[in-house]
C-alpha cells in the first residue's frame, strides 16, 4: 500500500523522462540559460540585474538628503577599523606611539593555560597553552603574526556578532510577526554560501581587513540569533511565572531572568560564533583580509603544498583551542565560592594576575619574555614537502588510475544523466514529493525555490553542483552510516568517533582542500573527495545519535523478547534511529554545498566557478543571485528531508 | 466567628479557543458541555465562586488537567481570565493596570511553584533575595532580610551555594524562603510537594504546618493529594473539569460528599481520624445515665473509639462546658470505624 503510493508520487516525474524526446525545448533545458561561459546571462527573469539595479540605487541614495549609504558604510568601517588598530595593537603590532608593546608571547602561553586549568582541569590547560606555544615555536615563517592577526580579527568580530544575534534573537522572540520575517531569512542567510557574502560586502566596503572583519560579522551572526531565540523561548513557564509573581517590570524579567535562564543556549551561540568567524576569517582572505587565511590561499595558489601545510596545521590548532575553551565556558557550571582570604576564594584569578606580574617584571630582564627567541624557531614546511613528494613519487601513478577510472565510470555518467532531465520534471518531482510529505504549501515553496534557479538563468550549472553534492552525499551515506552502526555499538568507539567529528568539525572547511590537492592535485575528483571527507562528519554523528539515543526500555524489551545482538540492530534500533539518520542525511547535505562552493577554488564548472567569476568582476548582482540559487537547492533539500523526518517521527510517536 | 474575606473570586471563566470571550458572550455566559465540545473550546475554569478568608489555608484539590492550577494562576493574574471578577483586600485584580499589578506582586503575593522555578544562574541567597532586589531594595537591606528568611527555612550554611547543588527538598525550600521574602499577605502554593520524594514530602509538609503557625499567611495551596489537603486544609474545593464541586472542611466532603465524584475521591480515606463525635451523635435521651463514659463532641472518632467499645454502653458526648450534647451509640461507632 505504502510503496504504491510512494510510487505514485513519482509518476508525473518519470512520465516526463519518458516523454523528453517529444518536450519542446523550452520545457528541457529553462530558456535563455546560460550553457557554457555565462558572461552575459539574463534568464527568464533578469534577477541580477535587479540586484544591480538594486545596489547602484543603495550606493547613491541619500537618508534625508543628508548623508549617503556610503557614508553609513564609511562610519561603519571606520568603527571597525578603529576596533581592528586596538586588537592588532595589542596581540601584534604594538602600540608605537604610546610606547607599549603587544603582550608578551609568554604571557598569553600561561594565561591560556591558566585559564583553561580554571575551566577545566590540566588537559585544557595544556592545549590553550601548547597551542599558542606551537605557534611561537613553529614561527620560523611568520605563522605567530599571522595567528596574531588572524585572532585580532575574531576579537572584534565576534563580539560584535554575537551582540547583533542576541538582539536579533530577542526581537524574533518578542514579536510574533518579527519571528515570522525574521525566521526565513536567517535560513537563506545561514544556507548562502561564504562567497556571496564576500561579494556584496567588497562592494559596499571595498577590500581589506576590515571588508573581512564585516564580511564575518554578518556571516557569523544567524546561528546566534537562532539560538537566543529559541532559548528565550524555551524557557519553563514556571520559570517566567516566578519572575512575574516576584514583580519584575518587563525590562527586569528579560536581562534578570530570561536571558540568564537561557544562558546554555547563549553559551553554544558562542562556541558557534566563534568557530562560524574562525571559518570565515580565513575565506574572507578572498577580500584581502590579512592573516593565516591569506598566507594558506596565496601558498595554495602557487601550490606550495608542505607551507600550506605548515600554516594550515596552525589553522587547525587554532580551531581546536578556540572551540575546546568556548566549550568548556558553555559547560562551566558555577559552584558556590568557599570562605577565605582573596586567593584562597579566586585562587585562579590570584595565579593569573600573579602570573602577569612576573612576566612584566621578567621582560625587563630578558626580551625573550616578549618575543619568542627567533633562532629556536622552527619551520615544518620542508618536512611537508618531502612527505609530498614521496607521495607523488610512489602513489601517483596509482592514484592517477584510480581517480581516472572513477572519473570515467561514476562521475561523468551520473553527471550526464542529472544534467539530461528536464527542468519541468524536477519541478514535478519536487512538488509531489512536497506534497506527499508536507502538504501543499511545502510543495508550493520548494516550487518556488526550484523555479527561481531556473529563471536565474544558470540552471546548468546549478544541475553540476546537484550532481557534485548527491554524488558526495551517496558515498558519504555509504561510508558514514556503516562507520556510525559500527561506532554506536560499544562506548569507546561512540566516544571515540564523536571525538573525532567534534574535532574535524571545527575545522574552517578551507582546510579540506590540502590533503586532496596533495593527493589527487586539482579536479573533479579532489574537489569530491574534499566534499566527501568534510561532509561524512554530520552522518556519523547523526547516525550515532540515532542509534545509542533509543529508549533503554524498548531495547530491554526486545533483548528479553529473544532478539540477538543483530535483529536489535536492524529491527529496533534502525528503524527507531531512521528519522535521525534522515536529518544526519540532510547535514550532509548542506555541507556538502558549502563545500562544492569552496571547492571551486580549486576548479569545478559548476555554480562555484561562477561565483568566483563574480568575485573578480565585483558583480555583486550575480553573486547575490547564484549564491541565492545555491540556498535555494540547499532549502529545497532541507525542507523535504525534514518534513520526511518529521512525518517519520509522528509515526513512531517520538515527536 | 468573623471571618474577614481576603480574596473574594466571582464567576470566573477561562476558555482557550479561537475567540473566546465572543463564544462566552454568545452563550449567555454560561456555555454549557454541548457547545463548548462542538466549537472545540477547551474549557479549564468553569464559573468558580468563592472566598478565601483572612488567615485560613484553602485547599484546591483535583486531578491533573481539573483547572485548579489554571484557578489559582487567575487568582494572581498570571493567566488571563476569559470572565469573572477577583476581589483581593476590595481592590478589582482583573481592572488593574500593569504597573499597579507588578505593585501588588511586589508587596503582597509569593507563589511557590511544582518544580520550584529558582534561577539556576543565582545563589540561594540571590534566589531569595530576587524581589527584594527586584523593588530597588539595596543589597545589604535585602540581605540581611534573605539571611533571616534562611534561617526561618532551615537552610543555614546554604547561603552560596547555587540551586543545582541542592537536593529537591532543599530547593523547595529556597522557593519557599523566595515567595515569602516580600512578607506577602496572600500566598499561593501550587503542587509545591508533588516533586518530592514520599519521604521529603512528608517532612515539608510538617515543616509547612509549623511555618505557618508561625506566620499565619493567607493561603491557597493546590494539590492533587487528597491525604496532603486533609492534612492542611482549613476547607478544601474540589475541582473538577475546570468547576468547583464542593468546598468545605475535610469532614464535611466525607460526612456529606455533593456528588459521586467527591464520593468517590473521598471513600478511601480513613473517616474515623476525620469524623468528629458531633457527627455521627444521637440526640441525648431524656434523662441522661450519668455513669455512663462521657467524650467531648469535638474529639475524633478514632481518638475514642478504643475507651468507648471497651465499655458495653454507650457513651455520653459532652461540650466544652461539660454538658451533655449527645449520646454515642456503639453501633454507630462501629459502623464509623469500618466505613459503612
Amino acid at each position: 500500500m505504502r510503496l504504491q503510493k510512494t510510487l505514485l508520487v513519482l509518476a508525473p516525474f518519470s512520465l516526463l523522462l519518458i516523454v523528453k524526446p517529444w518536450l519542446p525545448g523550452w520545457a528541457v533545458t529553462p530558456p535563455k540559460s546560460c550553457l557554457a561561459g555565462c558572461a552575459d546571462i539574463d534568464g527568464m527573469i533578469p534577477f541580477v540585474d535587479w540586484v544591480n539595479a538594486a545596489i547602484t540605487f543603495l550606493r547613491k541614495y541619500e537618508f534625508f538628503g543628508a548623508f549617503t549609504f556610503r557614508d553609513i558604510t564609511r562610519g561603519m568601517s571606520d568603527v571597525i577599523k578603529s576596533m581592528l588598530d586596538f586588537t592588532e595593537g595589542l596581540l601584534h603590532e604594538g602600540f608605537p606611539d604610546l610606547g607599549i608593546g603587544t603582550i608578551p608571547w609568554i604571557a598569553l602561553v600561561g594565561l591560556a593555560a591558566i585559564y583553561g586549568w580554571y575551566l577545566r582541569g590540566w588537559k585544557l590547560a595544556l592545549l590553550g597553552g601548547g597551542c599558542f606555544f606551537y605557534l611561537a615555536l613553529f614561527s620560523k615563517r611568520g605563522i605567530w603574526e599571522l595567528s596574531m592577526q588572524t585572532l585580532s580579527a575574531i576579537a572584534v568580530s565576534a563580539p560584535i556578532a554575537g551582540l547583533i544575534g542576541i538582539l536579533v534573537g530577542i526581537l524574533a522572540a518578542k514579536r510574533k510577526t518579527a519571528e515570522r520575517i525574521i525566521w526565513p531569512i536567517l535560513n537563506v542567510l545561514q544556507s548562502l554560501p561564504h562567497f556571496s557574502y564576500l561579494i556584496i560586502v567588497a562592494i559596499f566596503f571595498g577590500v581589506g581587513s576590515k571588508a573581512g572583519v564585516i564580511a564575518t560579522i554578518i556571516f557569523a551572526f544567524p546561528p546566534m540569533a537562532r539560538l537566543t531565540m529559541v532559548g528565550l523561548q524555551n524557557i519553563r513557564p514556571e520559570v517566567l511565572e516566578a519572575g512575574i509573581m516576584s514583580g519584575c517590570t518587563r525590562r527586569q524579567m528579560l536581562f534578570k531572568v530570561e536571558l540568564p535562564s537561557a544562558r546554555n543556549e547563549l553559551m553554544l551561540g558562542v562556541n558557534q560564533i566563534i568557530m562560524q568567524c574562525l571559518a570565515m576569517v580565513v575565506i574572507a582572505s578572498f577580500i584581502g583580509q590579512s592573516g593565516l587565511g591569506h598566507d594558506l590561499l596565496t601558498r595554495l595558489q602557487r601550490l606550495a603544498i608542505g607551507q600550506a601545510l605548515e600554516v594550515g596545521i596552525a589553522v587547525v590548532f587554532i580551531a581546536i583551542a578556540l572551540d575546546r575553551f568556548s566549550q568548556a565556558i558553555a559547560h562551566k557550571e558555577p559552584i558556590h565560592a568557599p570562605e577565605g582570604p582573596l586567593w584562597k576564594r579566586r585562587p585562579f584569578l590570584t595565579a593569573a594576575a600573579g602570573f602577569v606580574a612576573a612576566v612584566l617584571v621578567l621582560s625587563f630582564v630578558t626580551p625573550y619574555i616578549a618575543k619568542f627567541p627567533e633562532h629556536l624557531t622552527i619551520s615544518t614546511s620542508t618536512f611537508w614537502d618531502g612527505i609530498v613528494d614521496s607521495i607523488t613519487l610512489h602513489f601517483y601513478a596509482p592514484l592517477a588510475v584510480f581517480r581516472d577510472a572513477f572519473l570515467v565510470y561514476f562521475l561523468i555518467p551520473v553527471k550526464s544523466a542529472i544534467t539530461w532531465i528536464p527542468w519541468i520534471a524536477v519541478i514535478a518531482l519536487v512538488a509531489s514529493l512536497g506534497w506527499r510529505l508536507g502538504g501543499w504549501k511545502l510543495a508550493l515553496t520548494v516550487c518556488a525555490f526550484v523555479f527561481f534557479i531556473a529563471a536565474s538563468g544558470y540552471w546548468i550549472r546549478a544541475m553540476i553542483t546537484v550532481y557534485m553534492v548527491l554524488v558526495s552525499l551517496l558515498i558519504c551515506a555509504a561510508f558514514g552510516i556503516p562507520i556510525g552502526i559500527w561506532a554506536s555499538r560499544r562506548d569507546w568507539s561512540t566516544r571515540l568517533m564523536q571525538n573525532l567529528c567534534d574535532t574535524f568539525q571545527t575545522f574552517p572547511s578551507f582546510i579540506y582542500l590540502l590533503p586532496v590537492v596533495m593527493l589527487f592535485q586539482i579536479n573533479d575528483v579532489s574537489a569530491i573527495f574534499a566534499i566527501i571527507i568534510y561532509a561524512s562528519i554530520p552522518i556519523v554523528r547523526y547516525t550515532i545519535f540515532g542509534l545509542r539515543n533509543v529508549p533503554q526500555e524498548i531495547i530491554e524489551a526486545a533483548t528479553t523478547s529473544g532478539c540477538t545482538r543483530n535483529q536489535v540492530l536492524w529491527k529496533v534500533r534502525m528503524p527507531m534511529a531512521f528519522p535521525e539518520i534522515i536529518l544526519g542525511l540532510n547535514q550532509t547535505l548542506m555541507f556538502g554545498l558549502f563545500m562544492v562552493m569552496i571547492a571551486g577554488f580549486i576548479g569545478t564548472v559548476d555554480l562555484s566557478q561562477e561565483i568566483f567569476r563574480a568575485l573578480t568582476f565585483n558583480d555583486g548582482g550575480k553573486g547575490l543571485v547564484i549564491g541565492l540559487c545555491v540556498s535555494f537547492i540547499g532549502l529545497t533539500a532541507d525542507r523535504l528531508l525534514v518534513a520526511w523526518s518529521d512525518r517519520q517521527k509522528r509515526e513512531y510517536g517520538l515527536a | 466567628m468573623s471571618k474577614k474575606t481576603k480574596i473574594a473570586c466571582d464567576d470566573i471563566w477561562k476558555l482557550y479557543g479561537s475567540n473566546p470571550r465572543e463564544f462566552f458572550e454568545r452563550h449567555k455566559r454560561n456555555p454549557d458541555d454541548e457547545a463548548i465540545r462542538s466549537e472545540k473550546y477547551i474549557p479549564a475554569v468553569r464559573g468558580a465562586t468563592f472566598d478565601v478568608y483572612e488567615g485560613e489555608i484553602l485547599v484546591i484539590m483535583g486531578l491533573s488537567g481539573s483547572g485548579k492550577s489554571t484557578l489559582v494562576r487567575c487568582l494572581s493574574r498570571l493567566i488571563e481570565p476569559t470572565w469573572g471578577k477577583v476581589e483581593f483586600d476590595g481592590i478589582d485584580l482583573l481592572q488593574a493596570s500593569e504597573k499597579e499589578l507588578i505593585d501588588i506582586r511586589r508587596h503582597k503575593m509569593g507563589m511557590v511553584f511544582q518544580h520550584f522555578a529558582l534561577l539556576p544562574h543565582r545563589t540561594v541567597i540571590q534566589n531569595i533575595a530576587f524581589p527584594l532586589e527586584v523593588q530597588g531594595i539595596d543589597k545589604d537591606t535585602r540581605e540581611k532580610k534573605a539571611r533571616e528568611i534562611i534561617e526561618i527555612v532551615g537552610l543555614q550554611g546554604r547561603d552560596n551555594y547555587y540551586p543545582r547543588e541542592l537536593s529537591g527538598g532543599q530547593q523547595q525550600r529556597v522557593g519557599i524562603g523566595r515567595s515569602l521574602a516580600v512578607e506577602p499577605d496572600i500566598w499561593f502554593l501550587d503542587e509545591p510537594f508533588s516533586a518530592l520524594d514520599p519521604l521529603i514530602r512528608k517532612e515539608m509538609q510538617d515543616e509547612f504546618i509549623r511555618l505557618q503557625s508561625m506566620l499565619g499567611k493567607t493561603i491557597v495551596f493546590i494539590t492533587h493529594d487528597f491525604d496532603e489537603a486533609i492534612k492542611l486544609a482549613d476547607r478544601i474545593a474540589i475541582m473538577y473539569e475546570g468547576m468547583i464541586v464542593q468546598l468545605g472542611t475535610a469532614e464535611e466532603l466525607i460526612s456529606n460528599p455533593a456528588t459521586d465524584y467527591v464520593a468517590e475521591f473521598t471513600r478511601d480515606i480513613p473517616r474515623a481520624k476525620l469524623l468528629s463525635v458531633r457527627s455521627i451523635m444521637d440526640p441525648p435521651p431524656p434523662v441522661p445515665a450519668a455513669d455512663r463514659l462521657s467524650v467531648h463532641a469535638d474529639e475524633s472518632v478514632q481518638k475514642i473509639a478504643r475507651d468507648v467499645l471497651a465499655q458495653e454502653l454507650d457513651a455520653n458526648v459532652v461540650d466544652d462546658r461539660d454538658e451533655i450534647v449527645g449520646t454515642l451509640q456503639r453501633q454507630r461507632l462501629l459502623n464509623a470505624l469500618f466505613e459503612q
